[in-house]
């Protein structure tokens, strides 16, 4: 059973129906004893990057050490970006620090939010995108990006390269959202399953 | 690590729109005529399946007594679409619109709720962010200006006072993370999208703009992303009565130098 974790940043249902539609029983969830005992973990979400405060206030501990014993995580969007130090757009936020780097605010020069179908450049050995050509599109929807980083295995360009997925053993993490992103998102989700 | 940079080029949508009454789709020319053209879920299965970016459903009767067939509708249409999904018509208010990404939408489209009450879009967007709220904006300009364009609110039946451009504007500034700009002049007549005002409206905002209203064959699509600065079409009508409309489409944008998803 994979636990999608409820903090209140929407989009929940969509992400619970791809991975159903992918074969895998999911479970909303806010509840502590099903999160820890989880196969697996995702934490979605869109919108402000404060709504992690709620995350960090009830669930940082737990979801932290559930990834320590090994447990796969999939942050989506808003979730991805949580598992880096923090994001300019809520200072007094932090993330997880799993991976290196600040999120940050697309350059004035492009249209912001980013919306809509791009390409993912895709680095080779990722367990999560395996399958997955180089240059497949994926849906993005957002107005801030993480950096590229040592174990980003997939990036986009707009406004300037950014991670469009991060990996690193247990953790993965991704900007775009899979659960919107047709027959590529599906493979993704696919793949985080059969982990 | 990859150091070598993908072309920066986020491509243009098309947006399949599936006018919805009383839970079956039509479609009408300049508001009126409505014609049957099937279901919904099945429609916007059809459209995704066939290359569609995005696909909208507008209830464009939204009477109260209908507003738990449209949920229900939403519902069944959300189940199996793995694209982006807006919904709009008669969302008047917060809980309209959490009852409508309940059902299972990725955005709401909100059109005279958004002009009679402007804090809605505030709303929405501080709720369940801003990529979720689109303000949907009917211009109507006759032989005017763009400039002078005015907003129609009710289905195109009431006049604001209000002008496109500022209205825009506001709409951005309050939250809103896209426009869908129907032309009421072109609107269902085939001869192709305002292009002027779209480009007036893309010019006056940061936000993505969404083209709709007068679609009737490749090259107005063309034109639109082109000379009207659009970063989405919407059609309804032109996709309907051939499943194969949207891919040709695509085709014909890509071998004119628009960057499209295709495959898909």
């Amino acid at each position: 059973m994979i636990a999608i974790v409820d903090y209140g940043a929407g989009n929940i249902s969509s992400v619970k129906k791809a991975l159903e539609h992918v074969g895998a029983s999911a479970e909303v969830t806010t509840d502590p004893g099903i999160i820890l005992s989880a196969e697996k973990i995702v934490i979605p979400g869109v919108g402000h990057f404060c709504r992690c405060q709620a995350l960090n206030l009830h669930m940082r501990e737990l979801v932290l050490s559930a990834i320590a014993k090994g447990t796969p995580f999939l942050g989506i969007c808003v979730g991805m970006q949580w598992l880096f130090q923090g994001s300019t757009e809520a200072l007094e936020t932090p993330g997880a620090a799993l991976f290196a780097g600040e999120c940050s605010r697309f350059p004035a020069a492009v249209k912001s939010p980013h919306v809509g179908w791009n390409r993912i450049e895709v680095t080779g050995g990722s367990r999560l995108l395996q399958g997955v050509e180089s240059g497949s599109f994926v849906y993005y929807t957002h107005s801030y990006r993480a950096p590229v980083v040592a174990n980003t295995v997939a990036s986009t360009c707009y406004g300037g390269a950014f991670s469009g997925a991060v990996e690193r053993e247990n953790v993965f993490g991704v900007q775009f959202h899979p659960e919107k992103s047709g027959k590529t998102g599906l493979k993704i989700l696919e793949n985080f399953c059969a982990i | 690590m990859k150091t070598s940079a993908p072309s920066e080029q986020l491509t243009k949508r098309i947006i399949a729109c599936l006018d919805v009454d009383a839970g079956r789709v039509v479609k009408g020319v300049q508001f009126q005529q409505l014609r049957d053209a099937g279901d919904p879920a099945e429609l916007a299965q059809a459209h995704a399946d066939a290359g569609a970016d995005e696909i909208v459903l507008l209830d464009i009767t939204a009477t109260s007594d209908e507003r738990k067939t449209l949920v229900d509708t939403v519902r069944r249409t959300a189940l199996q679409l793995f694209v982006p999904f807006t919904v709009g018509g008669g969302i008047r208010n917060l809980q309209d619109a959490a009852g409508i990404f309940d059902a299972g939408a990725d955005k709401v489209s909100i059109n005279s709720a958004a002009v009679a009450n402007p804090a809605l879009i505030s709303e929405i967007a501080n709720r369940f962010g801003s990529q979720a709220v689109i303000v949907a904006i009917d211009g109507k300009r006759g032989a005017d200006n763009p400039r002078d364009a005015e907003v129609f609110v009710t289905g195109g039946r009431k006049p604001t006072g209000k002008r496109v451009l500022e209205w825009a504007r506001e709409a951005e500034d309050r939250g809103a993370g896209e426009i869908l700009l129907t032309s009421m002049d072109r609107d269902g007549t085939g001869s192709g999208f305002d292009c002027e005002l779209t480009a007036a409206v893309s010019s006056m905002v940061s936000i993505p703009v969404i083209a709709s209203g007068g679609a009737g064959n490749a090259q107005h699509f063309v034109d639109v992303f082109s000379r009207g600065k659009a970063d989405a079409a919407l059609a309804a009508s032109i996709f309907h009565f051939g499943t194969h409309a949207v891919a040709e489409l695509k085709q014909t944008l890509l071998a004119a130098g628009i960057p499209m998803r295709w495959p898909c």
